[in-house]
């Protein structure tokens, strides 16, 4: 690690605006500069969009992009790329994909998914049976993978596979970056409860990868993948945030704008729900300041659980707190959004969309497997899958 | 930015204190102490408060302090949570040495921080921050002092109580010496931390704050002992669930861990999920009346509404999944629990908290 200071990136800041202000400069052109300044995700290795730098030294150069008035990356949009293929191909990818990847990823040029889950194969996902064959160069890949978040605007997925049917699941897979543009990926909405479909189902058929696409060894496939979900989760706890940042904000709000829908019950659980959502900013905070001193706890897993509990209960309340308009939904056109619209649409839409919170990147009930076993250390349950081949397993 | 983390100086303050209560303070000890004549085990009092110096880590050192800070002597509660430690030290070390310095006093203080005399804060254990000036106690023209004041944490062992008092100009904070005051110990529910009530005829007293400072040094130290009890509680959140975790992988039933069955592992799983937003807002309260920002108030009762639920519903779960071990007297659950329950109540429950909370934030009632 370099011994950047913050007021070394401060001054690097300054030059980066100074020869491309962001005012008179195309958004996309100071993108890329500022990836190629170092100062897209400092931690990162210098040449590729950092400068060995201290985490959270990231702070301190958004703070003054912000200020300065520059675009950004739209982070919500390419949430899968930053969050679980970035981290995935730093760890596992070979010099020519780490070039060829990484700068455009993080610009937002090329878009993201991630083509894990299948119909067989969700919180199993070791059970998966997406088959990809070699033929010389190249791999020939056949499945059917579900729930894909934007693979409609992707044009890279982070896929894994099966690659020996006959050996116990865990370690017959290996993983790829397939282009969605290749012949045989086909795309289909799938509609979601919220009347939008902001996943997809994604079909493979003969899809052909080169082996250089490949990530990890072959048979590594899931070494791989834990590399990503450990990402997904840790990118929950994300970003600062003020107190009555996010959802309770908003319904603080209306609490305060709104005396007529007050009710003594309401207030009863806005109040516990205020403590909740603040002590989850604190624990998040703390989370950040353990990660910055290398010191990372195992509070990181317990995150994205407060999250969605927090979030459900806090939807559910919004809606009751609505009065008349609880009744009311504000679109249920199929619409296929580029990102999750939290903030932007209604209570209703909020309500619906939370229960995916629970869900995605790990169901409630596996992370809570995950904490009581890897950081509780309870035993596990009695295993029926653990020495038995992937193809002689019941599905 | 509030530091939320522990500094090595803490915890090696944190070793040092759970190394002596590990040694001095097991639990069959304090459980045969809570059944002798003297529950308290005051050696060890004089180990912490005098040898230690932990009886006055917050108080400056011109005053017979250590100097430190309300981040360690968080620390110290963490530990003397976790082994539900017979001392007075939330009576003494942290209710009436706030008051004390809040009342801007010199004489006592120092004896107090020095672990030279206990005093007692004398107000019923269960007032909360915002519950405005205590009455029941009056003070006439010479400064003698008449009233009962029930429930009073730590008096037993009380050298000097420090009396809030309706004096004759307004509010007073005055010291009374135990042999002014008649004292009548009470069956605690929380077999470790004794309580009395206090009853003042005409009891002689000293003057330490007047009209002008008394209402604040009260409010100030009952935030403190608020805010510091969630330390208190999460240490206490954190035996348990060590404990049950420790149990439940070597206990087998149906052929396997207790401990592998999932029903128990998801119960365990939510507890170590609120024992750590609960250690978050503990750090932040300490943090916060350390430095004496302006969000004290507001930090206080999210600490205390959430730690309070926090360290009950560990204690709760820790009697139902030892299962009939854990309904006995002879193992340490119920010390915990006990002391796990009163603590809810003590310095306002978690709804009295939020109540105030509703008030600092503006979320008016219905
Ligand atoms: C909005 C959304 C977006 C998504 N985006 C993507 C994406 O972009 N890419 C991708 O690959 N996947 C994506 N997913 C899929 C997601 O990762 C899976 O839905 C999830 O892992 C659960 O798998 P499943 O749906 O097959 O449920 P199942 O695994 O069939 O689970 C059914 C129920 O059983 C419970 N359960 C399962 N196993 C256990 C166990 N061992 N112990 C206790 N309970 C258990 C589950 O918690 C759940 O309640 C997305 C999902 C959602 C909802």
């Amino acid at each position: 690690m370099s011994t950047l200071t913050a007021d070394d990136l401060r001054a690097r800041v300054a030059d980066l605006l100074a020869a491309h202000p962001p005012q008179s400069t195309d958004r996309l052109e100071f993108l890329r500069a500022r990836f190629d300044a170092g100062l897209a995700w400092v931690h990162y290795p210098q040449g590729l969009g950092g400068l060995d730098a201290p985490r959270e030294l990231q702070n301190v150069v958004e703070a003054e992009l912000a200020e300065a008035g520059a675009p950004d990356n739209n982070p919500r949009r390419i949430g899968i790329g930053l969050g679980m293929a970035a981290p995935t191909i730093l760890r596992f990818g070979t010099d020519e994909q780490k070039k060829r990847y990484l700068r455009p990823l993080w610009t937002g040029e090329e878009v993201w998914c991630q083509l894990f889950s299948e119909p067989g194969a969700g919180s199993d996902l070791a059970a998966l049976g997406t088959r990809a064959v070699r033929d010389g160069d190249e791999w020939v890949v056949t499945g059917q993978k579900v729930w894909t978040s934007v693979a409609h605007i992707a044009r890279f997925a982070i896929l894994v596979t099966r690659t020996d049917p006959d050996v116990p699941k865990h370690q017959g897979m290996t993983y790829f970056i397939c282009d969605m543009t290749d012949p045989g990926v086909e795309v289909r909405p799938l509609r979601q409860l919220t009347g939008e479909a902001e996943f997809n189902e994604v079909f493979l058929s003969g899809v052909r990868i080169p082996d250089a696409n490949r990530l990890g060894a072959v048979g590594e496939g899931w070494k791989v993948a834990q590399t990503t979900l450990m990402n997904e989760r840790v990118a929950i706890g994300g970003n600062a945030i003020p107190r009555e940042g996010g959802l309770i904000g908003m319904v603080a709000r209306t609490w305060r704008d709104r005396p007529e829908l007050r009710t003594p019950e309401l207030h009863d659980r806005l109040l516990k729900l205020w403590v909740q959502a603040e002590a989850a900013r604190l624990a998040g905070q703390r989370l950040r300041q353990q990660l910055a001193v290398g010191a990372p706890g195992p509070e990181g897993s317990a995150m994205k659980l407060a999250f969605a509990n927090l979030q459900q209960a806090l939807t559910g309340l919004e809606i009751e707190l609505s009065g008349e308009d609880g009744l009311r939904y504000d679109d249920w056109t199929l619409r296929r959004p580029e990102k999750v619209d939290m903030l932007g649409r209604g209570p209703g839409y909020r309500y619906l969309r939370a229960k995916g919170n629970s869900i995605e990147g790990g169901t409630s009930e596996v992370l809570r497997n995950i904490i009581s076993e890897r950081v509780l250390g309870l035993p596990s349950e009695p295993r029926v899958d653990k020495d038995v081949a992937w193809k002689d397993l019941p599905r | 930015m509030s530091d939320l983390l522990y500094s090595e100086v803490e915890e090696d303050l944190r070793a040092s204190v759970r190394d002596l209560l590990a040694d001095q303070a097991g639990f069959s000890a304090v459980l045969a102490r809570t059944e002798s004549a003297e529950p308290y085990d005051l050696k060890l009092w004089r180990t912490l408060a005098a040898d230690l110096g932990l009886a006055g880590l917050a108080v400056p050192e011109s005053l017979g302090g250590q100097g430190a800070s309300y981040r360690e002597v968080a620390v110290v509660l963490e530990e003397l949570g976790r082994s539900v430690a017979p001392v007075p030290f939330l009576g003494s070390a942290v209710l009436a040495t706030a008051a004390l310095q809040a009342a801007g006093d010199e004489e006592l203080l120092p004896r107090l921080a020095g672990g030279e005399l206990i005093g007692a804060l004398a107000v019923p254990l269960t007032l909360a921050p915002d519950a405005g000036f205590p009455g029941g106690v009056e003070a006439n023209t010479e400064g003698a002092l008449s009233g009962t004041i029930r429930t009073v944490a730590d008096a037993p062992v009380a050298d000097v109580l420090i009396v809030p008092a309706a004096g004759p100009d307004g509010p007073g904070l005055y010291a009374v010496e135990k042999t002014a005051a008649t004292i009548t110990e009470v069956v605690s529910l929380d077999l470790t931390r004794r309580l009395a009530d206090v009853t003042l005829d005409n009891a002689s007293s000293r003057l330490l704050a007047g009209p002008d400072r008394a209402a604040a040094a009260v409010r100030r130290a009952l935030l403190a002992g608020a805010g510091l009890l969630a330390s208190e509680q999460v240490g206490l959140a954190q035996w348990c669930l060590d404990e049950t975790v420790a149990y439940l992988k070597q206990r087998y039933q149906f052929g396997r861990p207790v401990g592998s069955f999932q029903a128990l592992k998801h119960r365990l799983a939510d507890l170590y999920l609120e024992i750590v937003s609960a250690r978050a807002t503990a750090r932040y309260a300490a943090d916060a009346l350390a430095n004496d920002i302006e969000d004290v108030p507001v930090a206080v009762a999210v600490a205390a509404s959430t730690c309070s639920a926090v360290a009950l519903h560990a204690a709760e779960e820790t009697v139902q999944l030892h299962g009939g071990i854990g309904m006995t007297w002879e193992h340490p659950a119920h010390l915990y629990l006990k002391r796990a329950k009163s603590d809810e109540l003590a310095l306002g429950t978690p709804g009295r908290h939020r109540a105030a909370l509703a008030g600092l934030v503006n979320l008016p009632p219905a």
